[in-house]
């Protein structure tokens, strides 16, 4: 299968491992990846800072550069969700649009991707992937088929995190109240690493883990489930990386 | 602490307040958390919630288009079965109009029983000018006129104080409070129990808001737990009830589904104790209703805001939203706080001032509120849009318009990504000005000396 | 122009560009609709029961015959010494009452009186199996409203034909130009700490009789 992959540009500027991890699990798994080279952002900032014109212009052309696209991959539960909630109120429906643990499970129909990943996890599903897009238990499906890993749930997991955009910055506190019960949640676990399937809340979780020398590190599930027992990308991406990348 | 939220300042800087009251915080959590779960439990037990759920945006969306004509007809109907029909354009005129009423009859005191639409417009200020007292009955809004607070929740006022903290408060403003009182609750809502029964039994007048009015049939619906709406809308002689435009449900029949939606959503109840119908003069009283705009009309102009006056005032929003858990509800500098409030105050009052242009950020767009909303509000769709109506600081929209500018060319963004790489170090850990809200709890992420999309055209796709 | 004028002409104002209302699709179940529920839950009798002593109300289940009996074991229970009595109220129910004295309503007792009666016993409108609520609307045998607000104690004889599955059955049958009094428990509030706490204004205890089956 040929997909079309939109990194987004968080994970395109800050973390290009978990985009080097998507190509090398969608490959594992038989797929063709394209990467539209024209692709920038897709406008979920601007919108949901109060700028709806450069919103509209961004999710205008991200259609345009996918427009000839048969299905696209977002590992972003956020963007997808801007993307298919969104965009048609902005005049730019995108039919085909998936994240990432919905392409696998429902698209590829894979819920043992073949990944090696010995380390106790705990799993945060991110509002947008959790409400907006109802990803409901699919990351937690690939995550429990990945050998070696043990799965932790997460106290009051569907709590947000704090992040929300702007929202860090324009309500600090109360965003650093959240984020601090939310860190708070994720120690309870006494897990190694805290894995979501939205690099934006990992920012915003692995910046303050990383503040109070948790030494839990954060991973994007795509790394997770990109990691064998010969390394690859999971080697690369995480674990190699002292104090987490993020 | 007092009675009034004009000249709040902008909700981060009440709720950043807030954040530091561990007291505040415990109490919050706790309750929200208590309501959160019995929502939770009862809501499950009903296999037709997503279908009374569609029919009641359905219903209320229909009242809505149709409005004028609804409420002709709930004032046709009200007159016919012996009632008087007032309308208030706004705050002062219905305050106006509920003062001479009350002066017509000769009475300096009157019952109150809950009203969101009464807290809104001032109305206690407002008689207490013409010198009448307003006493409020429930058992919450008693607690925050005892104490000279402001109510901080829609169904549950007095949220923000535990049991300690209103056993104080009785003790203190309640003068045949016992001074053995303790803080059980059981206690203290004898106390209020023993604090009222006299004026119930002697009051002329009482006021009275309405959870729905039939325009059908011109029978009002008051949904309560503690009997006190029962004693003021049964004993006195005269009913004041002051009632929002957008309350008006088309037929007797829609209460069949509100009446399901509303005691779950609420109080995590099956159904609430009592539930009041009663159609204008009953049993030989005098009725009056008192019809309030008071910017909701500005509300129904709003193609996308305008799904705001299907709310019922349940506050299941409240109870499970993380911004309203930590700030608690003064923050918002309304009666109507928490994920409604920020969309509902800004448009009832028009934005402009520094707190009202502050509300449609007081969220993360979690989407937590829209998944319990009974009527199927998107809050969150709201928000943005407000957002977008909002004034911008001149920082922000100068750096969100290059943020624009960079993105709008995949070129611009890879000089940017790799300039940043080649700047990491000048960036120091702490961020100055606002993003320092960012830097002040978090780490900055590291910048990879290679973006993805470098990465993909120096590898080709990583094949090479 | 005048308030209402003016109200009427900003809502055709702010509602003239939107389409027209759609029909209201009432997919949720309706009166006498199809029942999707818990196997064991059949008898509409039982989970009225059930869900009537979830609000801390007592409920005993007694043959049609037995009414003044049970109403008698009641009374002897709480220990009441007077009942207020509605018009219409079936005399049988009140029959087996030897050492209380009966308070008629008719002509209606002035407020202190009610407030100081130890109880009321009325019968019912409807009563709703899903969310043990019974209602009153000022039929014979229940009243007007504040005789079942005043007295602290409030007996109420279900007769077992007046139970309905929901909410939209009950709102089928009610004549919305009665006043009616939806009870559901004793009064209660949860306003301190979201706690329930039954007995606020209205009646500490509620005992409900179903008579038959």
């Amino acid at each position: 299968m040929r997909v079309a992959l939109f990194i987004t540009c968080i994970t395109d500027t800050l973390y290009p491992q978990t985009g080097r991890a998507v190509v090398a699990l969608l490959r594992r798994l038989g797929c063709e990846v394209d990467f539209p080279e024209r692709q920038t952002c897709c406008g979920q900032m601007h919108l949901n800072t109060g700028y709806r014109d450069e919103a509209v212009r961004l999710a205008r052309r991200t259609k345009r550069v996918f427009g000839k696209s048969e299905i696209v991959v977002v590992p972003s539960g956020s963007c997808a969700a801007m993307i298919r909630e969104h965009y048609p109120r902005l005049g730019a429906e995108m039919p085909r649009v998936v994240e990432l643990t919905e392409f696998l499970v429902d698209v590829l129909g894979v819920t043992d991707v073949g990944a090696y990943f010995p380390h106790r996890v705990t799993y945060h599903p991110t509002c947008h992937s959790l409400r907006g897009l109802g990803l409901g238990g699919r990351p937690e499906t690939l995550l429990r088929a990945v050998r070696g890993l043990e799965l932790v749930p997460l106290p009051r997991a569907d709590e947000c995190c704090g992040f929300g955009g702007t929202f860090a910055v324009k309500n600090p506190a109360v965003s650093a109240a959240m984020c601090a019960d939310k860190v708070g949640a994720v120690l309870d676990t006494g897990a190694e690493v805290l894995c979501a399937a939205d690099n934006s809340c990992l920012t915003h979780l692995g910046g303050a883990l990383r503040r109070q020398r948790t030494g839990v590190r954060v991973m994007h599930i795509a790394e997770i489930l990109a990691s064998t027992e010969s390394g690859g990308a999971g080697r690369t991406a995480g674990l190699s990386t002292p104090e987490g990348a993020r | 602490m007092s009675g009034t939220f004009l000249g709040m300042p902008a909700f981060p800087v009440n709720a950043a307040d807030a954040v530091q009251n561990s007291q505040l915080r415990h109490n919050l959590r706790r309750a929200t958390h208590t309501i959160r779960d019995k929502r939770s439990r009862v809501v499950a037990e009903v296999p037709d919630w997503a279908e009374l759920r569609s029919a009641a945006k359905a219903i209320k969306d229909a009242a809505l288009r149709d409005l004028d004509r609804h409420l002709l007809r709930l004032e046709e109907t009200v007159q016919a079965a012996g009632g008087h029909v007032h309308w208030a354009r706004d705050a002062a005129e219905a305050c106006r109009i509920v003062t001479d009423l009350v002066r017509a009859t000769g009475e300096t005191e009157v019952v109150k029983v809950k009203s969101m639409a009464t807290q809104e417009i001032g109305l206690n200020e407002a008689l207490a000018d013409s010198g009448i007292h307003a006493y409020e009955t429930d058992l919450a809004e008693l607690i925050v006129q005892l104490g000279d607070d402001r109510p901080s929740h829609i169904v549950v006022p007095a949220i923000h104080r535990n049991r300690a903290e209103i056993r104080e408060i009785f003790l203190r403003a309640m003068p045949d409070a016992s001074p053995d009182l303790t803080d059980d609750p059981a206690a203290l809502a004898e106390a209020a129990r023993l604090h009222l029964r006299q004026r119930f039994l002697s009051s002329k007048v009482a006021i009275s808001g309405a959870n729905f009015a039939i325009a059908e049939t011109g029978t009002l619906v008051v949904v309560e737990s503690e009997g006190n709406g029962r004693m003021c809308l049964t004993l006195p002689e005269t009913l004041i009830s002051v009632v929002g435009i957008e309350k008006v449900l088309p037929t007797w029949r829609d209460l069949e589904v509100f009446l399901q939606l509303l005691p779950r959503s609420a109080t995590g109840e099956r159904m609430n104790p009592y539930t009041s119908t009663w159609t204008a003069a009953t049993e030989g009283q005098t009725f009056h209703l008192v019809l309030l705009d008071n910017g909701r009309t500005d509300v129904l102009a709003d193609e996308v805001g305008r799904q705001a006056l299907r709310c019922i005032r349940c506050a299941a929003c409240l109870n499970v939203c993380p911004v309203y858990e930590r700030a608690g509800g003064h923050a918002y500098g309304s009666v109507y706080p928490g994920p409604i409030g920020a969309i509902l105050t800004p448009q009832m009052r028009g934005m402009g001032t520094p707190l009202d242009d502050s509300l449609p950020y007081a969220s993360t767009l979690c989407g937590a509120c829209y998944d319990v909303c009974p009527v199927a509000i998107d809050i969150p769709e709201v928000l943005v849009h407000l957002r977008d109506r909002s004034s911008h600081p001149r920082a922000e929209r100068a750096a969100l318009r290059a943020a624009g500018w960079m993105l709008a060319r995949p070129e611009r963004l890879a000089r940017a990504q790799r300039l940043a790489f080649r700047l990491r170090r000048l960036v120091p850990r702490r961020l100055p000005g606002p993003l320092s809200a960012w830097t002040d709890t978090r780490d900055l992420p590291d910048i990879p000396p290679e973006s993805f999309r470098d990465w993909w055209k120096r590898t080709e796709g990583g094949t090479r | 122009m005048n308030a209402r004028d003016t109200i009427l002409r900003r809502i055709r104002a702010a509602t003239a560009d939107a389409p027209p209302a759609e029909a209201v699709s009432r997919g949720y179940r309706t009166a006498g609709g199809a029942v999707r529920h818990e196997p064991g839950e059949d008898d509409l009798i039982a989970l009225f029961a059930h869900r009537v002593d979830d609000y801390h109300a007592s409920v005993r289940r007694v043959p049609a015959g037995e009414a003044a009996q049970a109403v008698g074991a009641a009374a002897r229970e709480r220990g009441l010494t007077t009942l207020a009595v509605p018009p219409g109220l079936p005399e049988e129910w009140t029959s087996g009452l030897t050492a209380v004295r009966l308070l008629r309503d008719d002509p209606p007792l002035a407020p202190g009186e009610l407030d100081r009666a130890g109880g009321v016993i009325t019968g019912c409108a409807v009563a709703i199996a899903e969310t043990g609520t019974i209602v009153l609307d000022a039929g014979p045998g229940q009243g007007r409203r504040a005789l079942t607000l005043l007295p602290d104690y409030h007996l109420c004889v279900v007769p077992a034909d007046r139970v309905v599955r929901g909410v939209p059955e009950a709102v089928a049958l009610l004549d919305p130009r009665r006043p009616q009094t939806w009870i559901s428990g004793p009064s209660a509030t949860s306003d301190i700490e979201l706690d329930r706490v039954e007995g606020v204004h209205g009646p500490r205890v509620l005992d409900v009789i179903i008579l038959g089956n």
